[in-house]
């Protein structure tokens, strides 16, 4: 029996030959990540337990991005114990506010490589899955004893292999394929696994279209999201390496990849709990209306809904296709004057890249709001909170009661090219009713 | 390591705002977090479980959101283990790294009643319906999952590992 790509990756880190799903394994991370949310909470239980270093400093990256630049004292607060923890740890990886969104900066700085096993405390830490890495969320006190440790516990999951095929518009990227299987199997019908995504239209699909499906893996209810690494993979790879350098603990810095490029794929006759299928042709852009990411629809049956926001960001959409999809569709067009439009670049590598390629001028020009790189209002945290009774388009991941500010408020999430449209248009729209 | 107590039994699906509703969250403390145990499905459960009873409940329990508040709660207020047909993946995890025992069994759930007295013994892997005189066998934790349990939770088993690594 051959085993898949997740368990190939469990097996590596478990020093073992074979994993098979519902084995606990104890595995040694390449890398831990906190943010200004979980960080604080997990600092206190490193000390608690009489911790005095990290296990590996170069494997614990901690990063300011949830209440950036900070919103309140309360904010300046936790992020100024984490600066301390980083500086007292002597932390190579330590991103202060401006450097983005955790989930794309660190592939960007070259940190995930293929077969690496990441944890975070964050629940969107499966976003690294689209370079064939295994990573998941833990809680707080999870992430304090593998710094203190550097090894934790993993249970074995199954996998379900979901596999989209035809060719589809061009309006239609990762978060409509995403948002299709979610709406199919529900907010729990991956409950636990691992979800392996393949054929032909992933493999079409950019990198950038791949970390917004991952990073939708656990909203249903999967453990990790995951993509066999190709031809498109070494490519990304070669240019993050190309800017970034050789930094210790990065992709840059020499050191073989655990599994091979080549093995790093699921054996043909490996084990999956089931094996879904997807027909992308003729689908139309999809939305997610609240107050459930399952509860998608396509585009044309919500023309009629008003909006008073549009976000377009954050670790689902926040990077450069993103923008690019976004700016087409504003280009010489104005933002609805009810509208208020937020353009929020995932990183300040994806907000420079956009300045040189003149998407800057073209949100500026249409009268949206370009903010610095931050979660911001994908979580109700901080810029564009939501008033009662409002609605919003967003790029984002969530669309729970209450998300993005006032109980009754209301998101409904699509990707970029029918939040730019909806931004126009005043309504949410199809990209080519504008 | 045994447990024995009554049955307290629940459905499918119960989730983390139920076990612990979100008005409770500013909460630090384990004892007041149990006074408020179960509270969103259940009000008073908390003052009628005595130590050691057994949550009995159906598939995936503890779904939901990420709150270590949950287990918690649960282990606070007095409850010895939970038995579910599944449970939830970040709640299970939760719930070892607080030490509170969480058992999948399928059968056992289908077969034990509320108010049964039940035995459990996690070492062998055995539940003992001392009521019905059935008995039902699980997979016990592997070892490392153990010891995490019997050290009453994620961080005094760090705290003893890292001990132990100072002593080599
Ligand atoms: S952008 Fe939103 S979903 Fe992503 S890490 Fe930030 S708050 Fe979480």
């Amino acid at each position: 029996m051959g085993m898949t790509i997740t368990e190939k990756i469990l097996a590596a880190h478990a020093g073992k030959d074979k994993v098979g799903p519902g084995e606990i394994v104890q595995v040694r991370p390449d890398l831990l990540m906190i943010n200004d949310v979980s960080g604080p909470m997990a600092v206190d239980a490193f000390a608690s337990v009489g911790a005095k270093r990290v296990f590996d400093r170069h494997k614990v990256a901690v990063i300011l991005d949830h209440f950036t630049p900070n919103k309140d004292v309360n904010a300046a607060k936790a992020s100024a114990k984490l600066r301390a923890f980083a500086k007292d740890q002597g932390l190579p990886h330590f991103y202060d506010a401006g450097f983005g969104i955790e989930h794309v900066v660190l592939p960007e700085l070259g940190l995930i490589r293929p077969g690496d096993l990441v944890l975070g405390a964050d629940s969107h830490t499966v976003t690294y899955g689209a370079l064939g890495a295994f990573a998941t969320g833990v809680g707080s006190t999870d992430l304090a004893a593998a710094m203190a440790l550097g090894e934790t516990w993993l249970k074995v999951p199954e996998t379900i292999r979901l596999d989209f095929r035809g060719r589809s518009s061009r309006w239609i990227g990762g978060k409509d394929l995403i948002l299709l299987a979610i709406g199919e199997i529900g907010v729990s019908g991956a409950l636990y696994c691992s979800m392996e995504f393949g054929g032909e239209a992933i493999s079409r699909l950019d990198m950038d279209g791949r970390f917004t499906m991952c990073n939708m893996a656990i909203e249903a209810g999967g453990k990790a999201g995951i993509v066999e690494p190709d031809e498109k993979t070494e490519q990304w790879l070669r240019e993050v390496m190309e800017s970034t350098g050789g930094r210790a603990g990065t992709v840059s810095d020499g050191a073989q990849f655990r599994i091979s490029l080549r093995d790093l794929r699921s054996d043909k006759d490996c084990t999956y709990r089931e094996i879904l299928s997807f027909d992308v042709t003729d689908l139309e852009p999809q939305v997610a209306a609240p107050h459930l990411p399952s509860n998608v629809r396509p585009v044309s049956d919500l023309k009629s809904v008003e909006i008073h926001q549009v976000v377009i960001g954050s670790c689902t959409n926040g990077r450069i296709s993103d923008l690019r999809a976004a700016a087409e569709i504003l280009k010489g067009r104005k933002v609805n004057r009810w509208v208020r439009t937020l353009i929020i670049p995932g990183s300040r590598r994806v907000y420079a890249q956009a300045l040189r390629e003149g998407l800057i001028d073209i949100f500026v020009d249409s009268g949206a709001v370009v903010a610095p790189p931050t979660c911001g209002p994908c979580f109700g945290g901080h810029m564009g909170a939501l008033a009662e009774g409002e609605r919003c388009v967003s790029t984002t991941n969530r669309n729970f009661t209450g998300r993005m500010g006032h109980v009754t408020s209301e998101v409904y999430l699509a990707g970029p090219y029918v939040a730019a449209a909806s931004a126009v248009a005043g309504r949410i729209a199809h990209p080519e009713e504008v | 390591m045994e447990i024995l107590g009554r049955v307290w039994k629940f459905g499918d699906n119960v989730d983390t705002d139920q076990i612990i509703p979100g008005q409770y969250l500013s909460i630090q403390d384990p004892k007041a977090l149990g006074k408020h145990c179960m509270e969103g499905i259940d009000r008073g459960f908390s003052a009628r479980i005595k130590p050691g009873d057994i949550l009995v409940a159906g598939a995936n329990f503890g779904c939901g959101s990420s709150r270590e508040h949950a287990p918690v709660a649960i282990k606070a207020c007095g409850v010895g283990a939970i038995i579910a047909e599944s449970f939830a993946r970040i709640f299970f995890r939760n719930a070892v790294n607080i030490g509170l025992i969480a058992i999948e069994c399928e059968e056992a759930c289908r077969r034990i009643g509320s108010q049964d007295e039940v035995l459990i013994l996690p070492e062998e892997g055995l539940i003992k319906n001392m009521t019905t005189k059935e008995e039902f066998k699980f997979a016990p934790y592997p070892p490392l999952v153990a010891d995490i349990v019997k050290a009453g939770g994620l961080l005094p088993y760090v705290r003893m590992r890292l001990r132990g690594r100072e002593g080599e």
